[in-house]
């Protein structure tokens, strides 16, 4: 299994990296004051394979906080706010797509 | 049913407190999430898109009223009021927190369940026929037999780091409903001229990216040396399962790779050192009887194959189209096994809420002496229902949605959980499947197409069997669009086959369209009402299905 | 990295000699299975204590031979997760019987201790102190086995046929 740290990285466009809370799996995003959000509003944007490695290693070296680092497409609208840049972020960030059979 | 002893129950619970101190140190930071990693998934917990997901044992699809019910209790108190019965036989949460699972846990432990070795490199769920135990013509008990391997297997230490996981499936009936053929040991029970119980042992069976159909390893192991045998096949892999490439890794491809022959000679000359210097593992007739009257069966009544009652509820079309489907032949006279369908028009597949599990338990203690079955079909079934009491239950199971008369019919569909779900998949599977169940939502058009299995997986690792559909689904991504691969003509059973390509990858918005084509095609081409689909398929192969399907595409 | 030996830690008296350094006229001494190899008759012969470092993907075969004459055998988890060397105790012990320290090495971790000790592994090379100080505790977690190994303990199936036998005994 290759770290992320190693996996060849490529940024086609704005990026953030994302992970879930070791505690309770929940969706997190990496802010740019070393810490994490559940709001995606809050993640750090990188635009640069570079600024991405360095997000990714310190997001990673958060062992104890978050399970599963990854840097992840945004995109970003005009009037500044970031949406998930592909269908399994817009999953991981609204939920499922069909209805629950216990409404939440 | 099978009756933990005290044993099986400290086992359990040793596991459980063990679980709780690796969770404990994961989250203090004194294990790494790599160290950790494979801890948890040797105890069924995986990290999703979402959340964890939390993967419960249910050995061999066998469930007493007191586990569904305790099921029922995680679902509303740890997970979100629901589970998902799954393609093993097992039912998986999807909602779980890691900080909560030792609890989770220990709640299971109190009515023997566990969630040992659903995940991680191990040995996995052995699997059965669901109708194991009560179907006309079995040759014996088949569970006996997955409790002895299960007991064998749990905690073995040699091989628990396996080079990836491995999967046992066991039927003894002539038709296959344990999916044998596709598993890494595949064990066909029967008699030899002698008469005595043994094994027909095949190997190397598996899906996923090399799909490959089981290879005979043996035509007859003798029950005594099941367990001995097992032993030479897992060691042959551990050590020479291939551990560079995890797509390469399954026994499958060892066996593959070797050919069958060399590979038969490897377990053969192990095998052979191993009884020549230890009999450790040799069941003698005393073990197998010991677990076997730990199984415990009911005390069925003298019942006519025809009462009152039923005779009455023949006067009810809806009673009879799901009598007609759902209910199938008992070896006890006035008896019945009835499939439950968890594949409602336009719902997820395979899913049951907090309240239906819990009403489904009443039900079992009233109609089925307190005993349910899960099918790899991801159906649940009560396996000892008196026919007298089949339009009561079928009155109750239709208040909780638990009487879809669509059983192995085209809307029973076998489906993974997919990308809303999980973390490895390329596309969604559940909404495809609901699109399907409301498409062939009639179920008169149902019945006339008759035995259709669709089987959808959202990635290539196959969760969802789509290799071995009728018509196999197949999710993958094309430059981030969500696109699916269609084969048919695939089956899971003694007569196991891969499915064939029909032609390229269709968007998600046209993939309803197809299979109505493809269904279209079908009706038009049968020589009769009652040939298969497969059959079909078989008769004419692919090129029919491929030119109606893409004509216009 | 402390060694665990007999459930508690202990200093290692055995000297890993590298592949290019001399072999000591006596004392304990590991070496590398390809160095074994190359001088097997004398160095296992060697006055003193002779324990040989065997790879998890190599057979035992050429090994076997030496067995009663080496003091240690030590395999290899290159990662906890590649299990091979579990098979190779097993085989050491029970196929083979040999008898002598049968060591642990590479990635040792406190969950594996016990089917370490259960696959016939007798010393640890462990990765963490912590876990070290932790080994006697580890190794009581379970008090139920099912499968037999070479280690002696009864398995479940066992026990039950005990208990059957002396409940009809008291009969």
């Amino acid at each position: 299994m290759t770290s992320p740290l190693q996996q060849k990285i490529k940024i086609t466009g704005p990026s953030i990296v994302t992970a879930n809370r070791t505690w309770d799996g929940v969706v997190i995003y990496r802010t740019a004051s070393k810490g994490w959000s559940t709001a995606l509003s809050d993640a750090a944007i990188v635009r640069t394979a570079d600024e991405a490695r360095a997000l990714l290693a310190e997001s990673v070296a958060d062992d104890v906080g978050a399970v599963g680092a990854y840097i992840a497409p945004v995109d970003i609208k005009e009037n500044g706010k970031i949406k998930p840049g592909n269908l399994r972020e817009h999953i991981r960030l609204q939920g499922v797509t069909i209805d629950l059979p216990v409404p939440a | 049913m099978y009756a933990y002893d005290e044993l099986d129950r400290t086992l359990i619970n040793e596991r459980v407190e063990e679980f709780r101190d690796q969770v404990k140190r994961r989250l203090s930071g004194e294990l790494t999430e790599d160290e950790f990693k494979m801890l948890r998934l040797q105890n069924g917990v995986y990290l999703q898109l979402h959340a964890y997901m939390f993967r419960v044992a249910i050995p061999y699809g066998t469930l007493s009223s007191k586990q569904l019910r305790q099921l029922a209790h995680v679902a509303r108190r740890y997970d979100r009021g629901y589970g998902h019965f799954t393609t093993r036989q097992n039912i998986q949460y999807n909602w779980i927190k890691l900080a909560e699972l030792p609890d989770a846990l220990a709640d299971l432990a109190e009515v023997g369940i566990h969630a040992m070795q659903t995940s991680g490199n191990n040995t996995r769920n052995v699997t059965s026929d669901q109708w194991a135990g009560v179907v006309p013509g079995e040759i014996e008990d088949p569970r006996i037999w997955s409790e002895l391997i299960r007991q064998y297997t749990t905690l073995h230490p040699e091989f628990s780091f396996l080079p990836r996981k491995f999967k046992f499936a066991i039927t003894a009936s002539a038709h296959d409903r344990a999916a044998i053929k596709i598993h890494d040991i595949g064990l066909r029970l029967h008699k030899n001229a002698e008469g005595e119980t043994g094994f027909e042992v095949l190997v190397g069976g598996g899906l996923g990216r090399t799909p490959f159909i089981g290879k005979t390893i043996k035509p007859f192991v003798h029950g005594r040396d099941l367990l001995s045998y097992i032993e030479a096949i897992l060691r042959v892999y551990n050590q020479y399962g291939r551990r560079d490439n995890i797509y390469k890794a399954r026994i499958k491809i060892l066996v593959h790779e070797l050919g069958i022959e060399k590979f038969s000679r490897e377990v053969e000359d192990e095998w052979q050192q191993m009884r020549d210097s230890d009999t450790a593992l040799t069941l003698d007739d005393a073990m197998v009887e010991d677990i076997r009257s730990r199984f415990s069966y009911p005390s069925y009544e003298k019942l006519p194959h025809m009462p009152e009652e039923l005779k009455k509820a023949a006067a009810d079309p809806l009673f009879e189209r799901w009598r007609k489907n759902s209910v199938f032949t008992h070896k006890v006279q006035g008896y019945a096994i009835v499939t439950l369908s968890l594949k409602p028009i336009g719902g997820p597949p395979g899913d049951a809420t907090a309240d239906q599990m819990d009403a489904l338990a009443d039900l079992a203690d009233k109609y089925s002496f307190g005993e349910i079955r899960v099918g790899h079909e991801q159906n649940l079934a009560l396996p000892h229902v008196a026919r007298r009491d089949l339009p009561a239950l079928w009155a109750a199971l239709d208040k909780i949605g638990l009487a879809t008369p669509n059983v192995n019919l085209v809307s029973d569909i076998i489906a993974c959980p997919g990308l809303d779900y999980c973390s490895l998949a390329n596309a969604r599977s559940i909404p495809i499947a609901q699109e399907l169940t409301r498409r062939f939502a009639n179920h008169d058009t149902a019945d006339l197409i008759g035995r259709l299995h669709i089987n959808i997986s959202g990635c290539i690792n196959a969760c969802g069997h789509h290799h071995v559909g009728h018509i196999g689904i197949l999710g993958v991504e094309k430059n981030g669009e969500e696109y699916y691969q269609i084969t048919i003509g695939g089956r899971a059973d003694e007569n196991a086959e891969l499915g064939a390509l029909i032609g390229p990858a269709v968007p998600y918005g046209d993939v309803a369209d197809v299979v109505e084509d493809i269904v279209e095609a079908y009706l038009a081409l049968r020589t009769r009402p009652d040939e298969l689909f497969v059959d079909t398929v078989k008769r004419l192969g692919v090129e029919p299905f491929r030119e109606r399907v893409y004509a216009t595409r | 990295m402390p060694l665990v030996k007999d459930g508690k830690i202990t200093n290692d008296e055995f000297v890993h000699v590298a592949d290019d350094a001399g072999i000591p006229s006596d004392g304990a001494i590991l070496v590398s299975s390809a160095r074994f190899l190359g001088d097997a008759e004398a160095l296992s012969r060697r006055e003193g204590r002779t324990g040989v470092i065997w790879p998890n993907n190599r057979d035992l075969d050429d090994l076997v031979p030496f067995l009663d004459r080496l003091a240690v055998v030590a395999l290899v988890f290159p990662t906890f997760r590649d299990g091979r060397a579990y098979s190779q105790a097993r085989l050491l012990r029970e196929r083979h019987k040999y008898r002598g320290e049968l060591r642990a090495t590479g990635q040792v971790l406190r969950d594996q201790f016990l089917f370490m000790l259960r696959a016939g592994f007798d010393s640890f090379e462990v990765k963490k102190p912590a876990d070290a100080e932790a080994f006697a505790n580890t190794v009581k977690r379970y008090s139920v086995f099912y499968q037999p190994t070479g280690d002696g303990r009864m398995t479940a199936l066992h026990r039950r046929m005990m208990l059957r036998h002396s409940e009809s005994a008291s009969q």
